[in-house]
């Protein structure tokens, strides 16, 4: 039986249910649910988040100040963004600003996770939903580099003793039997399109960045005294400059500059010579698939990022949009204000909390959060193995933000709509330039496709942006500004008794927001809006489904026993689960498992 | 005699008995003057950030919480090859690259650490958000530590009792007394919810 959501969505949970749950060592985290018609096309998503994480209650008490290194180690891919996001938060609430040289140096850090994760996302995860790696090990060299050439002619790795070393190199190690990659993948389906020699192409990439990314985390060693977990300061960044001698121990001196520089250089060259060329080549073969965009083309939120100068934070000198789209209107680009209780409210009828108020959204200073663990009658299986969920019911533990009651998309893509829409200059030239490049109209992006195309696009611009910060902050330090923190209001005791803050980011996965209460110098409230809860959120009150719901809706999967297709839209999010999956086991597992029932 | 030792902790200290290796390297900064040479370092949950520490030694001690199936507490010792090393396929999210996947990858690269030891402890308790060590893993530290020293001798490295510089190392705030001490109680924290994860509740 069918309904249409208020967000303009057809869902009919009457066909065969598949289950994709990924495996982890705390089980659960993320998982979906489809119902697939006869002709093996999705007719309904169920998206759910099975772990509650409650940082918030770990932060209270804590000084402000600190804030910061707990976010760090929520998460071991973006560390660094959380942390700016933290002492945004706090500076705000005290009303700290920062120097400019500060500014430049936070803005060239988060610039910089974003090309690594980007770059690490693409080749390291979703190039595998699209790249068949042991189809590469048939390729003939000779043809790859012909390939190599054609898409690229700038990039010097092109002969074909160097794709017939490369191929020697994964043979030798699958040999070795210790490649669970090459085993484990649904290798053999027919979703996979890409000739042998792209393949080839696109794994030898992955061993390139690779290479690459160990020298762009450089950059968060030098600015951030340490890697992994960098330091943060409240009131600025904690590397001091010293230029005219050889300074302090850690000091930043023009040897480290131009280390910086160099590494800066890289990124710019990788960016245009394999990741691009890649994205348009890989992305050539699958022109017809443009299933995936949900939500994209109709409602999308940036908070905006990466202000031109310190402490100012409005839309026309942010670098990276602010602004809301929503009913798919990119004639009027809204703005966002994170301060507004009437703009973003968490909703959470179909989360595993309760609110005093039933049916009402909280902005996140007010946020509750009070665990409500039910499942709906018609749920399956038990509490502690849920079988399949009720989504008409309560059904995840992530809660449901919402902007002006709208269910939003959140990351590159809808950066670069909102980009587009408002006529940012860069973005437009580089969408335009792309679509005429691959032959596609403008509603192209709105798919897994375009999602993956505005990550690349976004790479390659903040290759550039950094290099633009970098020059203005050799430019200021050459003008005598060697200042990178503002202490004044360091001590707690300069503090007002009472005070709230929001900070602000673009994290490479989307909007991320933090917002804090003080009182009495300690943390009293402390609420992390993370872009995975934005895409990730179930239902809300008035049945809008959420961003990975949208996208799964309506895509035809070859094989339903098979979830290539699910992967692959899910992937192109760069969704975030709990980092708690180290722990060593003896033996290699599947890092997700699927069921139909 | 070795070059360039890693001593490395791996793990999300947020999540109670995965915390296991951090508190290792950060007790060994405590209990060791290590000479030149040895390096300590937090590696948190980092995944492929950690490559270049790799690359850069030639001997490698890690400290993790390891799944072998054992009853809790239980210490577990792996040597070189032996030290579990694959790629996930099918994976979910990049958060799920887990130390294997860096093993495998570095071997993959061609800059694998020559010897390997990891010092393992099989966890009581993970599902326990902003929770410290559980007192049987806690109490394998001083094992763990007096291990890893067995190891460096073999390896011709002589350590004394002192302490070591520490820059790899957690900030202050979340060193462990800090952070074990600063929790607030569990109904404060709602440490109740999922069943799966809260098995206290009914």
């Amino acid at each position: 039986m069918g309904i249409t959501t208020p967000n303009g969505f057809n869902l009919d949970n009457s066909g065969k249910r598949i289950v994709v749950d990924p495996v982890t060592r705390i089980e659960g985290h993320m998982r979906c649910e489809v119902n697939v018609d006869d002709q093996g096309i999705i007719r309904n998503a169920v998206s759910t988040g099975t772990m509650w994480r409650g940082l918030e209650v770990i932060l209270k008490g804590r000084d402000p100040r600190d804030a910061w290194a707990f976010t760090e180690r929520i998460c071991g891919v973006c560390t660094g963004t959380h942390a700016l996001t933290s002492v945004r938060a706090v500076e705000d609430a005290l009303g700290i600003t920062i120097p400019d040289n500060a500014n430049s140096i936070r803005n060239i850090m988060q610039l910089n996770l974003q090309i690594h994760d980007h770059v690490v996302h693409f080749y390291h995860l979703h190039a595998l939903d699209w790249v068949n790696p042991v189809n590469a090990l048939r390729a003939d060299p000779k043809a790859t580099s012909e390939l190599q050439q054609a898409v690229s002619p700038n990039h010097p790795l092109s002969s074909p003793g160097y794709f017939r070393d490369v191929q020697n190199r994964l043979k030798a190690f699958v040999e070795s039997g210790q490649l669970g990659l090459f085993k484990n993948g649904y290798w053999d389906n027919p979703a996979y399109l890409l000739p042998p020699e792209a393949d080839l192409m696109a794994t030898t990439h992955y061993l390139e960045a690779l290479d690459l990314q160990k020298e762009i985390v450089k950059i968060h060693t030098i600015f951030g005294g340490k890697n992994p977990h960098p330091n943060w300061l409240v009131g600025g960044v904690p590397c001091p400059i010293n230029v005219h001698s050889t300074g302090a121990v850690g000091a930043i001196n023009m040897e480290r500059l131009n280390l910086v520089s160099s590494i800066i250089d890289k990124c710019i060259e990788f960016n245009r010579n394999v990741y691009l060329p890649d994205v348009v080549a890989i992305g050539g073969f699958y022109k017809n698939w443009l299933y995936g965009g949900g939500l994209s083309g109709k409602s999308v939120l940036a908070y905006g990022d990466i202000p031109e100068n310190a402490n100012d934070f409005s839309p026309a000198q942010l670098h990276l949009p602010r602004g809301a789209i929503i009913n798919g209107n990119l004639n009027e680009v809204h703005d966002v204000d994170q301060r507004d209780p009437e703009q973003i409210q968490e909703f959470v009828d179909h989360s595993w909390y309760e609110y005093a108020e039933a049916g009402k959204g909280l902005h996140p200073w007010d946020g509750e959060t009070k665990p409500k663990y039910e499942l709906g009658p018609n749920a399956k299986g038990s509490r502690t193995n849920i079988e399949q969920l009720d989504e008409a019911a309560k059904y995840s533990w992530i809660k449901a933000p919402r902007w002006k009651g709208n269910a939003m998309e959140v990351g590159p893509l809808a950066r670069y709509v909102v980009g587009y829409a408002s006529g940012h200059e860069d973005i437009k030239n580089q969408v335009d330039g792309l679509l005429g490049t691959m032959k596609l109209p403008l509603t192209a992006i709105f798919s897994t496709l375009g999602r993956t195309a505005a990550r690349a696009l976004e790479s390659e611009y903040c290759g550039r942006l950094q290099k633009h910060f970098f020059d203005k902050l050799v430019q200021n330090i050459k003008n005598g500004d060697e200042s990178t923190a503002n202490v004044t209001k360091w001590d707690p005791s300069t503090w007002p008794k009472e005070a709230k803050g929001v900070g602000a980011t673009e994290a490479p996965r989307g909007a991320l927001g933090h917002w804090v209460r003080i009182k009495d110098g300690r943390i009293e409230n402390y609420q992390c809006v993370v872009p995975t809860t934005w895409n990730g959120s179930p239902r809300d009150t008035a049945g809008n489904i959420g961003a990975f719901e949208a996208s799964l809706m309506d895509t035809k999967m070859e094989r339903p026993e098979e979830p290539v297709e699910i992967l692959r839209t899910l992937h192109s999010f760069d969704p975030c689960l709990a980092c708690s999956t180290h722990v060593m086991s003896p033996e290699g597992q599947e890092m997700a498992r699927v069921k139909v029932r | 005699m070795t070059d360039r030792v890693l001593i490395l902790g791996i793990g999300n200290l947020l999540w109670a008995d995965e915390g296991f290796g951090v508190r290792c390297v950060e007790a060994m900064a405590q209990s060791y003057a290590l000479p030149e040479g040895v390096t300590l370092l937090d590696g948190g949950t980092q995944g492929l950030y950690l490559l270049p520490f790799l690359e850069a030694a030639d001997a490698l001690i890690v400290f993790d919480a390891i799944d072998y199936g054992l009853p809790p507490g239980t210490m577990k010792i792996v040597r070189d090859d032996e030290v579990p090393a694959f790629m996930g396929a099918k994976k979910m999210s990049l958060h799920q690259t887990g130390f294997q996947d860096v093993i495998a990858t570095a071997t993959l690269m061609g800059y694998r650490p020559a010897k390997m030891v990891l010092i393992g402890c099989q966890p009581v308790e993970l599902e326990d958000f902003g929770g410290g060590l559980r007192p049987a893993v806690a109490a394998r530290i001083p094992q763990a530590l007096e291990i890893a020293r067995a190891t460096l001798a073999d390896w011709g490295i002589t350590v004394t009792e002192g302490r070591s510089r520490a820059e790899g190392l957690a900030q202050a705030p979340l060193l462990r007394d800090a952070y074990e001490a600063g929790r607030p109680s569990e109904d404060d924290a709602c440490r109740i919810g999922d069943a799966r994860f809260f098995p206290q509740v009914p």
